[in-house]
């Protein structure tokens, strides 16, 4: 092996992949096995029952439309915090890591409180015509909630390390303000986007806490799949809350790998020839 | 296109960066803003281009107030000293990137075939394949300036073009760019703090000082006449003297030189190290060599007067003399500044 000048190595990767295996590894390999121990019928007669569909639709519509909301309002926080010094701006700035530190439970009861038919929000938004409370809509919210911060604190750091001469050498080029946005500052935040779009969408496919409050928990409407895998446990029925919890794994891993592969695209220029 | 300054003043927060600086450029000429950091030069600069917005005053280009035209309508190249190529794009993306954002619309033909004219003017076809992060520091600082030559500008502004770049680079960097602008004729301003490349390569020089003009001319006027000591100082080494003035005569250290209409009192000599000579017989100053260095074109010797004053001078690269010897300097030329 190459020497090192760092010295080290060989006792930090030891006690780190250790960690790595036994708080990460050995609790997915768990779920895999408990999954596997059904037979292949049995196991796709559970994820494939229509109440396991209805609740795969509805969390993962449900996350898509929060992510796609995140991205946009997400972008424009950053940009605000980045660009702007106001009165104000460092409680906002904190602000944005509220989701982060308050339990998901308590977020739940409070959008809850603000949602219902009688809450300040429920009852202006009930005279229009329009439910949240115990509806996808919000679950939408909750989630939106939730995982707000992974967008803007994705996009936030690589915005605030953007050089200002490349939007004045832009400008001095004669580039509209829109122009200088499409062609050099988008494609310049499109890696960290990725990355805050998949973490903010795997966040929001595992949320349970701020959740099964306001979803009002219906059974092939707003039963979120985080919440039928809790169902199976309290019947006891491990194998097929395992099943179950091994769909939104995929489906995690699956979105990984997507972003990471579409990062590494808009990241081709990095590379030295 | 002729580019005047009247009267321009900026001030940031509470420091004032430009005084009150009146500057005229004349069309097609090649003229370098040149200060130490924080006189306001690269200010001047960007109040040129539009970057900035000048407090007082006003920016004339040609017969047209300029002051008040944003920078995408002012028709300016500007080269900035780390280049800001856009990362993402490649070298011949980046060129084009000015003919695709404007208003007048391009066949993408006719882009192409300019974009390969820029590549060869500044001797990089082939390259336009390549990433920013895959060339050189050199080759990306020609990128950047053929990517400001192509939407045309009136004007070519370059702050501190040749800055982050290895001495070698720099020098034929210097003569390309001089070589460019004769063959192109467009109007050139930039900003450096380095009084060599600055002589090298303009037309004219400017020297600032505070966020004020202190002196301007050719190369050879502000070289051969420095108005005032600063300028003296700040365009290379020089030795400094205490000296009196008396009766039409410096006196230093031992040494005496014509001052014609200068006022009797304090005053300091300024010598060049080459315009100091060594001799074993007086007259001259007294002293004693401390240390000689070599270098590629002769021999520069530190020694110190019996005043105590610090000289440095260049003698023949065959002169035998060493630490420890002692003899006289003598003065073949030098420029006397009364004390303020």
């Amino acid at each position: 092996m190459r020497r090192n000048v760092l010295p080290g190595l060989p006792l930090s990767l030891g006690v780190t992949l250790f960690y790595v295996g036994l708080i990460v590894v050995l609790p997915l390999a768990a779920l895999v096995f408990k999954a596997a121990s059904l037979g292949p019928e049995d196991y796709w007669r559970i994820v494939s029952s229509s109440r396991a569909l209805a609740s795969y639709r509805v969390t993962v519509l449900s996350a898509l439309g929060a992510t796609v909301f995140n991205l946009f309002f997400g972008l424009a926080l950053a940009w605000v915090l980045t660009r702007y010094r106001f009165p104000g701006w460092r409680i906002v700035d904190a602000m944005v890591d509220l989701p982060f530190a308050l339990p998901t439970a308590v977020a739940g009861i409070a959008l809850t409180a603000l949602f219902t038919t009688n809450g300040w929000f429920g009852s202006i938004l009930g005279e229009l015509g329009i439910k949240v409370a115990y509806t996808p809509l919000g679950i939408m919210i909750a989630m939106c909630f939730t995982s707000l911060p992974f967008i803007v604190r994705t996009v936030q750091p690589v915005l605030e390390d953007l050089d200002p001469a490349l939007e004045e050498a832009a400008q001095s080029l004669g580039g509209s303000d829109w122009a200088i946005f499409r062609k050099v500052i988008l494609p310049l935040l499109t890696p960290a986007l990725l990355a805050g779009v998949s973490l903010s969408f795997a966040r929001a496919l595992g949320e349970f806490g701020a959740i099964i409050f306001i979803a009002g928990n219906q059974p092939m409407s707003t039963e979120i799949t985080a919440l039928l895998i809790f169902i199976r446990l309290e019947e006891y029925d491990y194998q097929a809350a395992a099943a179950i919890a091994s769909v939104l794994l995929l489906t995690a891993f699956f979105m990984l790998a997507l972003t990471n592969w579409m990062q590494s695209r808009a990241l081709r220029y990095t590379v030295r020839g | 296109m002729k580019i005047r300054l009247d009267h321009v003043v900026k001030t940031f927060e509470t420091f004032r960066a430009v005084k009150d600086v009146s500057l005229e450029i004349e069309s097609g000429e090649l003229v370098a803003l040149l200060g130490p950091s924080g006189s306001g030069k690269t200010t001047i600069l960007r109040m040129v281009a539009g970057l900035e917005y000048a407090d007082q005053g006003h920016i004339h280009f040609g017969d047209q107030d300029a002051t008040d035209i944003p920078v995408r309508d002012r028709g300016v190249g500007f080269v900035f000293q780390h280049y800001a190529l856009f990362p993402h794009m490649t070298v011949a993306e980046n060129i084009a990137f000015g003919m695709k954002v404007s208003k007048v619309k391009r066949e993408k033909a006719a882009i192409d075939a300019r974009v390969a004219d820029l590549l060869r003017l500044v001797r990089l076809e082939g390259l336009g394949d390549r990433f920013p992060a895959q060339i050189s520091g050199g080759q990306r600082q020609r990128v950047a300036l053929a990517r400001a030559l192509a939407v045309d500008p009136k004007v070519l502004l370059l702050d501190e073009p040749f800055g982050a770049l290895d001495a070698n680079v720099r020098r034929d960097l210097r003569r390309w760019l001089r070589e460019i602008h004769s063959e192109l004729g467009i109007t050139t301003l930039f900003v450096t703090h380095d009084q060599e490349e600055a002589l090298d390569l303009a037309d004219r020089v400017v020297i600032l000082k505070d966020g004020q003009i202190v002196q301007q001319g050719t190369p050879e006027e502000v070289c051969r006449d420095p108005k005032s000591s600063f300028v003296m100082k700040f365009l290379g080494d020089a030795n400094v003297l205490a000296a009196e003035v008396r009766d039409g005569k410096a006196y230093a250290s031992g040494a005496a030189i014509e001052v014609s209409g200068m006022a009797d009192g304090k005053a300091e000599l300024y010598a060049r190290p080459a315009d100091l000579d060594w001799s074993l017989q007086g007259p001259g100053i007294p002293a004693s060599i401390t240390r000689v260095l070599d270098r590629a074109d002769g021999r520069r010797v530190l020694a110190t007067a019996e005043t105590g004053e610090h000289l440095e001078f260049d003698v023949e690269p065959e002169r035998l003399v060493k630490a420890g010897d002692g003899g006289f300097v003598t003065l073949r030329r030098a420029k006397v500044f009364a004390l303020a």
